[in-house]
């Protein structure tokens, strides 16, 4: 390998995803998913369950790796690298089922979320997120696991920001939520990404995920079926009988 | 501002803080009334004689939990990070307790008791700070080399590894040191007392009970207030969210090691002190007992550990105080099956919500 092809290359996106095919053990949950996110943007993933959507978020934050294929983030080849040195590259995740610190106050939470950042940046960053989830400030004492659903959701994701990740990635955030606070969670991430943030969006709720996205990829048993602007996936026909619950 | 970016884990940690010493304080004193009437009742003692020597028992009472404690939070932080019973645990603490016989005994020369105060607390904290590293970066270093490898196995596969790794450390001190007693200098004076209401009090075991408590508030702090020990706490709850965190669990299960060795090395070190002699098999015994405390207290809980630790110390006191020294086992897991039938989990179970 040259020092050429680890470069950034100005033509690539952000997130790249090629041909990757991730298995546990005998299941072979991602079978070649070709995928892509560009700097800015707000993508979403949909899909049945068990379509593969988490497994292909854990395989991008490197909790998965690809047996074949590669996943290159900012032009180099993450395919193996560990979860826990992506953070440092950039790379945000608030998983599926919000994985709170149920031992820990919000606080705690917030400051785990800051473990690769300086001390002095610190500060700034718990009050931006604390703009934001303002359900946190009056909460920051509280045990992460006396938290209801949604300010979990909202520790989940308030967690993910104190990294400061350039590509933020979201696994259901919606998942349990009482319809305004679906609306309110996303119009946030819809204000977190135009704050800078590429997001990669994954739903259960396709139409408003697909109502704040630029583009979105559909899963089915571990291949994309459909790509495209949102827009169009939304008009698409199968996507509206499978997903939006129409017929 | 500064409320929402201090660290601290408690809206008021000062208050719980109290409380807890509030309990304690109540803890020790009702041992202390209980073992002055049972004195008094069953052990042929009058009224006014039982309780200088209640007082007594107390203190050394205090002691002796102390070092199980110390060896007790070894076992629950390793369970509580890769829920491994670590059967060789109580060999490190043994090791520890050769260690600082070598270096005291090479240091001095002799057994004799040092009197002179600096030169005692040069001596001591010298030892402790040669013996605690060498032993953690041991614990740590035999977690690197047999337990890591096997993270992805089976449960049984560490555990029968530890069980193993238990045999060999036994083995390697006797053949280094020998089946018998060897002497530990006992630098401390023995004779040294305090006169409380016509009870001596040793001020050894004071030392030892002070000592403790310092490295188990030093631990409680590290786990709440720096970065690293809150990132042990993640790991502990959930490992592959810290990861997302950015914490490297490696690193983090080789923290623990260390840490759980350092205190063991610390207890192995009093333990000489007081007790005046070391032996191979001094991780067994002690070892379970600590173990004990760690299940009673709750295992995986840090504060269980400790309340394990005294409790176990208490009952061991009170049996040998009444004469029944040779019940002392018998009591404790009386004790312990009566605890876990009630509270399956422990005093502190894992789901208690106690954050440490
Ligand atoms: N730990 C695992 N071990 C074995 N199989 C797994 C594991 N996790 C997921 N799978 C399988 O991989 C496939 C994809 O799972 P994944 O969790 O990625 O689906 P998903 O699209 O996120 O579904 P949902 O919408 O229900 O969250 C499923 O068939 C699932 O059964
Ligand atoms: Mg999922």
């Amino acid at each position: 390998m040259t020092a050429a092809d680890q470069r950034p290359q100005a033509a690539e996106p952000m997130l790249v995803l090629d041909e990757v095919n991730t298995f546990y053990g005998q299941i072979h949950a991602l079978q070649g998913v070709n995928l892509t996110v560009a700097e800015g943007e707000i993508v979403t993933l949909i899909g049945a369950n068990g379509a593969g959507k988490t497994t292909t978020l854990k395989t991008i934050s490197g909790l998965l790796h690809p047996r074949r294929g590669t996943v290159r983030f900012e032009g180099a080849d993450v395919s193996k690298t560990a979860a826990h040195t992506l953070v440092r590259r950039g790379i945000g995740h608030a998983p599926e089922g919000r994985r709170i610190f149920g031992r820990m106050s919000v606080l705690e939470n917030l400051m785990m979320g800051a473990f690769t950042r300086d001390q002095p940046t610190i500060p700034p960053d718990l009050d931006r997120v604390m703009t934001l989830f303002p359900r946190l400030r009056e909460r920051t004492h509280q045990l992460g696991g006396t938290l209801s659903g949604g300010e979990q959701q909202m520790l989940a994701i308030a967690r993910a920001l104190m990294s400061h990740p350039r590509l933020l990635l979201l696994d259901e955030p919606s998942l349990g939520l009482s319809p305004i606070l679906v609306q309110q969670i996303f119009s946030i991430v819809r204000e977190i990404n135009e704050q800078g943030t590429t997001i990669l969006l994954v739903e259960q709720n396709a139409l408003q995920a697909l109502s704040i996205a630029h583009r979105a990829y559909v899963l089915q048993t571990g291949r994309v079926v459909l790509t495209g602007p949102a827009r169009e996936v939304m008009s698409d026909e199968s996507v509206r009988k499978a997903y939006l619950g129409e017929d | 501002m500064t409320a929402i970016a201090s660290p601290a884990a408690h809206p008021n940690p000062l208050a719980r803080g109290l409380r807890m010493t509030a309990i304690a304080v109540a803890a020790v004193i009702a041992y202390l009334v209980v073992l002055w009437m049972a004195l008094s009742l069953f052990g042929g003692r009058t009224i006014d004689a039982a309780f200088p020597e209640a007082l007594q028992q107390t203190v050394n009472a205090l002691s002796i939990g102390a070092i199980y404690a110390l060896i007790a939070l070894g076992y629950t932080m390793v369970y509580g990070i890769i829920e491994l019973i670590n059967f060789a645990h109580g060999d490190i603490f043994m090791l520890g307790a050769f260690l600082s016989v070598v270096f005291i005994g090479g240091i001095t020369g002799n057994n004799e008791a040092v009197t002179n105060i600096p030169l005692l607390i040069i001596l001591i904290l010298g030892a402790l700070i040669l013996t605690m590293p060498i032993i953690g970066l041991l614990n740590a270093g035999i977690e690197r080399a047999v337990y890591r490898p096997l993270r992805k196995a089976p449960r049984l596969a560490p555990l029968i590894t530890a069980v193993g790794v238990s045999f060999i450390l036994q083995n390697v001190a006797l053949t280094i040191a020998g089946s018998g007693d060897r002497r530990a200098p006992q630098i401390f004076p023995l004779d040294w007392q305090i006169s409380v209401g016509g009870a001596e009090i040793s001020i050894l075991s004071i030392f030892i009970f002070v000592l403790a408590m310092v490295l188990m508030l030093g631990l409680q702090a590290f786990v709440t207030r720096t970065r690293l020990g809150r990132a042990m706490r993640a790991t502990a709850q959930d490992q592959e969210a810290a990861a997302l965190m950015g914490v490297d669990a490696n690193q983090t299960i080789s923290l623990t090691f260390l840490i759980g060795g350092m205190l063991a090395a610390a207890a192995g070190l009093v333990w000489g002190l007081r007790f005046g002699y070391v032996r191979f098999d001094l991780g067994f015994n002690s070892g379970l007992k600590a173990f004990t405390a760690a299940v009673l207290g709750g295992i995986g809980n840090i504060t269980g550990a400790v309340i394990g630790g005294f409790i176990i110390g208490f009952i061991e006191n009170f049996a040998a105080a009444l004469g029944y020294a040779r019940w002392q086992e018998f009591l404790i897991f009386v004790i312990l099956t009566l605890v876990l039938i009630f509270r399956p989990t422990g005093i502190l179970g894992q789901h208690s919500g106690d954050r440490a």
